[in-house]
């Protein structure tokens, strides 16, 4: 695996198959684990960082997963690298700011992401796309045994996995699932659906790009409890309630589209009229079309795009990323003119261009 | 009764919110939690997630300047170090801290007993009272959710196992 030439490519995460994904972008489990016999990271210096990394790089390396694990040195790879593993999702923010020896297995197809010495000692995460909760737990789990095997992770009786922060105690899952909720931001209904979330000790967060505001109507849900009750159950009341969140926002799309479907048309041509035309555009103002493109083509007003080209386009098109493609260093204006063009390119309107 | 954070009322519902691994805790009275929600960009704080940490373990905790002295005779870390970086020094701190931490544990999860996976090596004893445990959870579930007939099942279920565990010899 070469990361320049990962650039060209996505992760299977984002080619937009599997079931629900119209509206689910991916589906993402991952566990925090320990190892027994080290302190945790914030006490651990940088031989200890060392000597945890080479003690859990072999096992890493050749385990029975997604064709062939390829293992970065994270320490080692350029800030541009790191920012583009994180745009992948392949590599937490964190884990590429930190310091000291640390490291990454990642899968042939990206679906499987294995972090050594982020906040935890490993940090195991599988990705899929669409809404695939049951597979996701399905691999991970097994990664989990396999790994048992070699190492022995801190665990107690009462509190189950012990982990560096007491947020991800216990379980050391996180579950989380990406969705695509224009129709419900739009009508604002999204309010309500915080409302419950908040009650039922889950978690939502909007996906953001260079700035911090949340943007493009991507949401992600995901579980806040840890410790209690088992995996399934987990991801169970998780599904049930993506669930009935993919029914809202269908009927709330319906809706739209019977009493304000010239409106909508309108919108939707006019954002993918500009991405098509635009000589300079921000990732803010990208993903802010890119959604309203990607609803509409779900809605059947937009022709001859598709699903995983927008989604292709919500990644390629961010800073790293952009960078990569262009083999060279860009400065944000700069960036926003490469993105401008990259964009036309992939929605077949550059022939009109003179270069 | 918890106080609303932002006025006296009592609080009604209590907002956990969680970024980047970090804990904070909201205790809201309804009218209180209705703007709070209507301001609140997703994924964006009103306040200081840092704070608001602090403000977890300083409202489960009573002595707090006793407690800062504490510290993990493995690792070293005091709870003070804990409570400003958020993360614990290792494995051990948990049960030097126990005291402390089991309340904050309480305050995030609803729950102080793990009833997930258990590691491969752990021994058969630990893997049926984990099955128990997990029952119990689900009884009370029923018993909750008025569900009379699946909770009559688990407490048959329950005292089929306890009954089988009580007939074994101990090994
Ligand atoms: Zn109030
Ligand atoms: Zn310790």
């Amino acid at each position: 695996m070469d990361l320049n030439g990962l650039a060209q490519t996505s992760g299977e995460w984002l080619r937009g198959t599997g079931p629900e994904s119209d509206i689910v972008i991916s589906s993402r489990i991952r566990l925090a684990r320990n190892l027994a016999q080290f302190p945790f990271l914030s006490r651990a210096d940088d031989a200890g960082r060392a000597e945890i990394e080479s003690l859990l790089r072999e096992p890493i390396s050749s385990l029975p997963v997604d064709g062939e694990l390829t293992y970065f040195s994270v320490n080692n790879l350029d800030a541009l690298d790191r920012q583009f593993l994180v745009e992948r999702q392949l590599i937490s923010r964190e884990h590429a700011e930190m310091h000291g020896s640390r490291g990454v297995g990642i899968g042939a197809e990206e679906n499987v992401s294995l972090m050594i010495n982020e906040e935890d000692h490993l940090r195991l995460q599988v990705l899929r796309s669409g809404f695939a909760l049951d597979e996701c737990w399905a691999e991970i789990n097994s990664i989990d045994d396999a790994l048992e095997e070699h190492v022995t992770f801190a665990f107690s009786e009462q509190l189950g996995f012990l982990t560096a922060c007491p947020t991800n105690v216990g379980t050391g899952i996180r579950v989380s699932v990406m969705l695509h909720l224009p129709a419900l931001a739009l009508t604002k209904e999204i309010q309500k659906v915080f409302q419950a979330m908040q009650k039922m000790r889950l978690a939502v967060r909007g996906l953001y790009g260079e700035g911090s505001q949340a943007m493009g109507d991507f949401y992600q849900f995901s579980n806040q409890v840890t410790l209690g009750p088992s995996e399934q159950e987990i991801i169970d009341k998780l599904k049930e309630v993506v669930d009935g969140i993919i029914k809202y926002e269908r009927r709330v799309r319906d809706e739209l589209v019977v009493k304000n479907r010239q409106r909508l048309h309108d919108q939707v041509s006019r954002a993918y009229g500009i991405l098509r035309s635009a000589q300079t555009i921000t990732s803010e103002e990208t993903m802010h079309l890119l959604s309203s493109v990607r609803m509409g083509i779900n809605l059947g007003l937009v022709d001859g795009l598709e699903i995983p080209t927008t989604n292709e386009l919500f990644i390629q098109t961010q800073p790293a990323h952009l960078q990569k493609l262009r083999d060279e260093h860009l400065e944000s204006a700069e960036r926003n003119v490469a993105r401008a063009t990259y964009i036309r390119q992939r929605l077949g309107s550059s022939n009109h261009e003179h270069n | 009764m918890r106080k609303c954070s932002r006025c006296s009322k009592p609080a009604t519902l209590h907002i956990t919110e969680l970024k980047e691994g970090d804990v904070h805790a909201l205790h809201l009275c309804e009218a209180c939690a209705q703007e709070y929600l209507s301001n609140v960009e997703v994924g964006q704080e009103s306040e200081d997630p840092e704070d608001l940490f602090q403000q977890q373990i300083e409202s489960s905790i009573e002595d707090l300047e006793d407690v800062d002295q504490l510290s993990c005779p493995d690792c070293g870390i005091t709870f003070k170090e804990f409570r400003s970086q958020g993360r614990l020094g290792c494995p051990q701190c948990y049960l030097a801290f126990e005291n402390e931490l089991m309340p904050l544990l309480e305050n995030i999860h609803g729950e102080t007993q793990h009833t997930g996976k258990l590691p491969k090596r752990a021994p058969e004893a630990s893997r049926r009272q984990y099955e128990l445990i997990k029952l119990r959870n689900r009884l009370r579930t029923a018993v909750e959710s008025e569900s009379y007939e699946e909770a009559a099942q688990l407490r048959d279920e329950i005292q089929k196992m306890e009954t089988a565990f009580s007939e074994e010899p101990d090994k």
